[in-house]
């Protein structure tokens, strides 16, 4: 693909305007992402945190154009990477930018890489598909990548198999995987909920380092806002499909608007401080098919919840500068506040 | 520090517990056997848990954590006789029950239960709701289902479920609402002791939060004594009164959840304790990134287990292995920096 990101300093990388991906249940098509626009500009990287069913996994597989055939599909929207539209690419097309320029990690390291291949090969097999190459070549720059992931011994590891790898060894050579070519966007889908603390911790270290180092884009899929606390430059919040609110990372720790964002918040225990009694959201998230028709989809566990959340659908609109919520609480064009408490 | 007037017990912040010991764990050994050759002869053993003590207080939590693999599990199914200790002693109640067997084994189990991981795969999904709920007091009496069910709808009010879940299956429920029907068949025989294995490890944080605020409630409701294992550390100083570390079968460290965390003293604890990421960004934290994975249980390193990885190893830190010594009040530590 031609391109040139550094025509405007500031345009977006990844551009998802009014997304809408369904999943089809007996015959019937649901929305899993509703209506989801937002950007990634070069060089940021943007959490998207969320229960589990909120949509963040699917919004990921949309934008890698990786639904399951027939059950997924995206609807309406438009995905404009590095100026060119993904959603009307046929699979050959997008081949070409799949795992080159946009590649993706997930969160199983023990099932996303192939048992039977070593992991040389599998490294190999990125490097063949998108560049010309030479088989010494491949072999000398896959035990580069697997040094630069912090693999040591990595001319003995190229020839061992998954099963002879520890969690936290398998996902760094996914990490090897995906950064092989060098790819403008990293999407990575919980990439260290399967890990233990500390060797989750080597993990970020070394995503941040790579994405300085690599100048790219990373999009950081994960319900734990420790993760994103440290990692993000900006985080979406997205419950039942929906952006909740959309914010940099300082002002989501310190300023959050939300009530889903504020409940969320206050739910995890935190190191430093004592309660006797963690915050919860009763209920929880509707299923695809019992997802109310209208209002805010949160409305009916929400304790700040007034009779128009149930008719009205909140817009996600910027509250204060670069501070967006979806919640009519902030609308200014609805009536303030009510009191109903 | 500085006073030493609680020298003696630990400090007792909430006055829940008391000082009468419920469970004591002397030098506990699990070893399971590795298997090799035509024979099947133990070619060699994973000590998965490797020599621990501690004391649970009536009434107290204490808190296991480690990362996968250090042992925990092990040691909560050990000391519910659930596998054969390879050596050591468990005392529950003032009785030594390391090797009591069969009929008095079963009478014992009343008394304490236990909360699993996995609530998709801990309730057989055949069963009706109210008949797991009744199954651990049938066991134990004649009674017939019939006669339980109020007692049974009771339970399942006390853990939070509607009614009608009585005539449910659990497919119909959720994660969370799963985890209550496998609090309330623990609670059913109103047992002394629960050990909870990573019990809202597979739940989301809204959930989880439920879920940790309704076992602290039951613990005032029926005066219950937890072990709580967990990897999750925040999690595990939320629930806790006390906090022991384990690390490759060993217990590296365990104190006051204040003391541990305001002041951990194991080069292990330390590093775990950094490693979490705080919900905070203004909050940045000097991290102790470790290096290299745990080591195999099969074969630990000679001395301190924690050696290879330790950035104060000592030489004698290859040779001789540490035991805990109080090296503050209640505040116990297994490491060759503290004389």
């Amino acid at each position: 693909m031609s391109t040139n990101p550094r025509q405007h300093k500031d345009a977006p990388l990844l551009e998802v305007n009014n997304l809408e991906t369904a999943f089809s249940i007996d015959g019937t098509f649901y929305n899993a992402v509703d209506n989801v626009s937002f950007r990634v500009k070069p060089r940021q990287i943007v959490g998207i945190v969320g229960e589990s069913g909120c949509g963040k996994s699917v919004m990921s597989l949309s934008v890698m154009k990786l639904l399951p055939k027939g059950i997924g599909q995206i609807r309406n929207g438009e995905i404009i990477f590095d100026g060119v539209h993904l959603e009307k690419m046929t699979d050959s097309e997008i081949n070409k930018i799949r795992g080159k320029d946009i590649a993706m990690i997930f969160q199983e390291p023990m099932t996303s890489l192939n048992p039977v291949f070593s992991i040389g090969f599998q490294l190999q097999e990125v490097l063949f598909n998108h560049m010309k190459i030479s088989k010494r070549e491949a072999r000398l720059k896959s035990i580069a990548l697997l040094k630069s992931v912090g693999i040591s011994r990595p001319e003995k590891i190229v020839d061992e198999y998954p099963h002879q790898l520890s969690g936290g060894m398998r996902q760094r050579v996914m990490i090897a995987i995906a950064i092989a070519c060098q790819p403008k966007l990293l999407i990575a889908d919980e990439p260290t909920t399967a890990l233990d603390v500390t060797v989750q911790a080597q993990i970020l270290e070394l995503l941040k380092e790579i994405q300085e180092v690599n100048d790219m884009s990373v999009i950081l899929i994960t319900h734990d806002l420790g993760v994103v606390a440290e990692m993000c430059d900006e985080v979406i919040v997205m419950y039942a499909g929906k952006i909740a609110e959309r914010t940099d990372v300082d002002s989501l720790f310190h300023n959050l608007k939300h009530p889903y964002t504020q409940l969320l918040m206050g739910a995890i225990p935190k190191m430093d401080e004592e309660v006797e009694k963690l915050s919860t959201i009763k209920g929880i998230v509707p299923s695809l098919k019992n997802m109310p028709k209208t209002g805010c989809k949160f409305a009916a566990r929400c304790p700040k919840a007034m009779p128009e959340c149930l008719t009205v659908t909140p817009r996600l609109a910027e509250n204060e500068a670069g501070h967006e919520v979806a919640c009519l609480l902030y609308e200014t064009s609805q009536p303030k506040q009510e009191v109903n408490t | 520090m500085m006073s030493t007037e609680h020298n003696n017990t630990a400090v007792l912040k909430k006055d829940k517990s008391s000082n009468e010991v419920l469970l004591e764990v002397k030098n506990l050994k699990t070893y399971y056997p590795i298997k090799g050759g035509i024979l099947r002869k133990t070619v060699a053993v994973v000590k998965a848990v490797d020599d621990i003590s501690f004391e649970i207080k009536k009434g107290e939590t204490l808190g296991l954590v480690g990362e996968s693999g250090c042992g925990k599990s092990t040691a909560g199914r050990t000391i519910l006789r659930l596998l054969e200790p390879t050596d050591g002693q468990i005392i529950f109640d003032g009785q030594d029950i390391t090797n009591v067997r069969g009929t008095s084994l079963r009478k014992i189990r009343q008394d304490f239960q236990m909360v699993f991981q996995d609530p998709y795969a801990s309730l057989n999904p055949t069963m009706m709701v109210g008949h797991l709920v009744s199954e651990p007091i049938r066991n134990y009496n004649s009674k017939s289902e019939k006669e339980l069910k109020p007692e049974v709808m009771d339970l399942l009010a006390k853990v939070g479920l509607p009614e009608d879940a009585y005539y449910k299956y659990p497919h119909e429920f959720s994660g969370g609402q799963r985890q209550r029907i496998g609090i309330a068949r623990a609670l059913a025989l109103r047992p002394k002791l629960i050990i909870a294995d990573e019990p809202v490890s597979a739940l989301d944080v809204s959930v989880q939060s439920q879920v940790l605020n309704l076992l602290k409630e039951l613990q005032d409701e029926f005066d219950l004594t937890f072990l709580f294992i967990a990897h999750d550390l925040s999690v595990v100083k939320h629930m806790s009164d006390r906090i022991g570390v384990m690390y490759l079968g060993g217990l590296v460290e365990v104190a006051e959840k204040d003391s541990l965390y305001a002041d951990p003293l194991h080069p292990y604890t330390q590093a775990l304790i950094s490693a979490i990421p705080e919900p905070d960004p203004r909050k940045k934290k000097e991290r102790i990134i470790l290096e290299g994975d745990v080591p195999s249980p099969i074969d630990p390193p000679k001395g301190c287990t924690f050696h290879p990885r330790c950035a104060h190893a000592m030489p004698e830190c290859q040779s001789v292995k540490p035991h805990l010594k109080e090296v503050k009040p209640g505040h116990r530590v297994a490491c060759h920096l503290y004389k």
